[in-house]
């Protein structure tokens, strides 16, 4: 059997996926979700094998649910959002269903990834896929800039890009500081680097990313390097290759 | 310019002393003064040209022009050359006699060099005019071609498509119904393109097309409230004027939470204006209406300000559960062309 979950904010756009689905009596929706509060919910319970999924729903979109889930099941995206994002999709993506969508092209869609399965036995290629598609698709998704999904005691908090002091990295995660603490997030500063504004983030040195309005002073360290003072009176250190973006930032 | 008047003096200082026989003293001092003041006089006229070129008669402008500054140039090099040779007579005589010829060639001079200037600023003119022009178009076709993406809300229609696609294969006849109001929403978005004003009740009658489609849409979790006073009925307004108002109603009191929610919509006269109220429930956790522009309502206010040329038309107000939007629209239309 195949576990699979319907994750979109439109009951009739999950109608015609389940419609769809009854020529795969293999497949087995085993829950409908509204939004990515119950999609994350819904997988963590379930550890699905595939997800159907929307991208513009409320609370949090397709992609900053997905950003929270630890072990990516294969996904198809059904959506009637077509930005730049598409031809990245239609590269790395299982799938990328423009709705309305055919039978035919679901069905498609669908076939491609059973074979898939059934030739590596382990399922191991798709959610490398889906990650590699989240990278490349996250980074045009003009929403994702104004603010930050994280996970924190298995509940969904939002934070506002500007209640962002600085960001550190640690290890395999990037360590969030704002006015209410500091968050973590599974997720590399690159990622950080592409998709918030250039115009208010600065990647200041190799291990730390600053919100340039945080910034009161600007000190010289050591020899060549530099701290920067945010209002909270933390110090952050400034490289030399940083400081030059941390002043253009800053618009000097 | 200064390598051309160099090479002048040189040029016209070896002329006089081969041609006229002048003592190779006089012949420099007589070239030096000439030519120094025709390039002076020269650089003059086409300064003056960059900065002022009559729209009518520019050559007329230019050739008088030219004439007084040759007079003064000849004016000033005779009593130049005077006070400085005052006992030479042989030169003064010389002088005397060449007056014609040294206007003749100033004129000339002067004159072709300002009418070189006068056609390279015309051609820089025109060029940069016509660099303008084109910003300009490119600019309002771009503006036009949003505006005609923005009307088919492309986001909106294809998943209007994607829910009669559903409804095809479970309610049929709900799927016929759908068909038939997204047909008349757009054919509605279609026609107000070359209406001025419309009357309230089409323009409320065109966005429960709209809010209808939307319910179809989400089902159950959406109501709606559309009532007017019967006075108000008569009154008119600007089209896709409401409808952004009522969007962004959609798109934070419905796409952007997940609860049952009410969209109200009320309209009444009140001073002699129509007054139109759009309520949505918004979710105060992820939406902070204050911050910033993310109601995106500066567009309507613009819209407003350019229709009344008043910044006092819409009002908005919140609470932690209902973000209110109040609009205004004085009823100014020419009312002799109602039908």
């Amino acid at each position: 059997m195949i576990k699979a979950i319907i994750i979109d904010d439109e009951p009739l756009a999950r109608e015609v996926v389940k419609e769809y689905l009854q020529s795969f009596p293999d497949v087995q929706v085993l829950q409908e979700c509204n939004d990515g509060f119950e999609g994350l919910k819904a997988i963590q319970q379930h550890q699905p094998d595939i997800l159907f999924l929307d991208i513009q729903m409320p609370k949090i979109n397709g992609f900053e649910m997905l950003e929270l889930v630890e072990e990516l099941p294969a996904v198809i995206f059904t959506t009637a959002f077509e930005e730049h994002a598409i031809r990245a999709f239609e590269v790395n993506a299982i799938d990328y269903l423009l709705k309305p969508f055919s039978k035919d092209r679901f069905e498609k869609a669908l076939q491609k990834w059973l074979s898939s399965r059934t030739v590596t036995t382990t399922a191991a290629a798709a959610p490398q896929q889906t990650a590699q598609l989240l990278e490349t698709a996250s980074a045009s998704m003009p929403t994702q800039s104004n603010r930050i999904v994280v996970k924190i005691n298995g509940k969904i908090k939002i934070i506002p890009v500007q209640d962002v002091h600085y960001l550190e990295a640690a290890d395999d995660y990037v360590k969030i500081i704002t006015q209410e603490g500091a968050f973590l997030k599974n997720k590399t500063m690159a990622f950080f680097e592409q998709t918030l504004d250039p115009q208010q983030f600065a990647r200041v040195h190799r291990s730390y990313m600053l919100n340039v309005n945080q910034v009161t002073r600007i000190e010289p360290y050591e020899k060549e390097n530099h701290l920067a003072i945010l209002r909270t009176g933390a110090k952050v250190p400034v490289s030399k290759t940083g400081y030059p973006r941390l002043k253009a930032a800053l618009g000097l | 310019m200064v390598v051309t008047t160099y090479i002048a003096i040189l040029v016209y200082g070896v002329l006089l002393i081969q041609w006229f026989h002048l003592s190779p003293a006089t012949a420099w001092v007589d070239s030096a003064v000439h030519i120094l003041l025709l390039s002076a006089k020269v650089s003059m006229i086409t300064q003056n040209l960059a900065y002022y070129r009559p729209a009518r008669g520019k050559y007329i402008f230019v050739l008088s022009y030219s004439t007084v500054l040759s007079a003064i140039w000849l004016a000033l090099t005779y009593w130049v050359l005077k006070y400085i040779f005052p006992n030479d007579k042989t030169y003064i005589e010389w002088l005397n006699a060449a007056v014609p010829v040294h206007f003749i060639v100033a004129w000339l001079v002067i004159t072709a060099m300002a009418v070189k200037a006068l056609v390279w600023y015309d051609i820089a003119e025109q060029r940069e005019e016509g660099q303008r022009r084109e910003a300009s178009e490119r600019l309002s076709r771009e503006a036009e071609l949003y505006k005609l993406r923005q009307q088919l809300q492309p986001h909106f229609l294809f998943n209007s498509l994607n829910s009669i696609n559903a409804l095809i294969a479970i309610r049929p006849q709900q799927a016929r119904e759908m068909v038939l109001k997204l047909s008349d929403f757009l054919r509605g978005t279609l026609k107000r393109e070359d209406q001025q004003w419309i009357p309230l009740p089409e323009e409320l009658q065109y966005l429960q097309w709209y809010l209808d489609i939307e319910k179809v849409r989400f089902g159950h979790r959406l109501s709606t409230e559309v009532t007017s006073t019967p006075e108000s009925e008569v009154l008119q307004m600007p089209p896709m004027l409401l409808q952004p108002v009522v969007e962004n109603a959609i798109k934070f009191g419905l796409y952007d939470t997940t609860d049952a929610i009410t969209i109200t919509i009320k309209a009444w006269q009140q001073d002699e204006m129509l007054f139109v109220q759009v309520q949505n429930p918004y979710d105060s956790a992820l939406q902070q209406p204050n911050r910033g522009t993310g109601f995106g309502l500066s567009s309507i206010r613009r819209r407003l300000y350019l229709l009344f040329a008043r910044h006092d038309l819409l009002e908005t107000s919140s609470d932690q559960l209902i973000f209110t939007t109040l609009i205004k629209v004085p009823q100014t239309y020419d009312k002799s062309h109602n039908n």
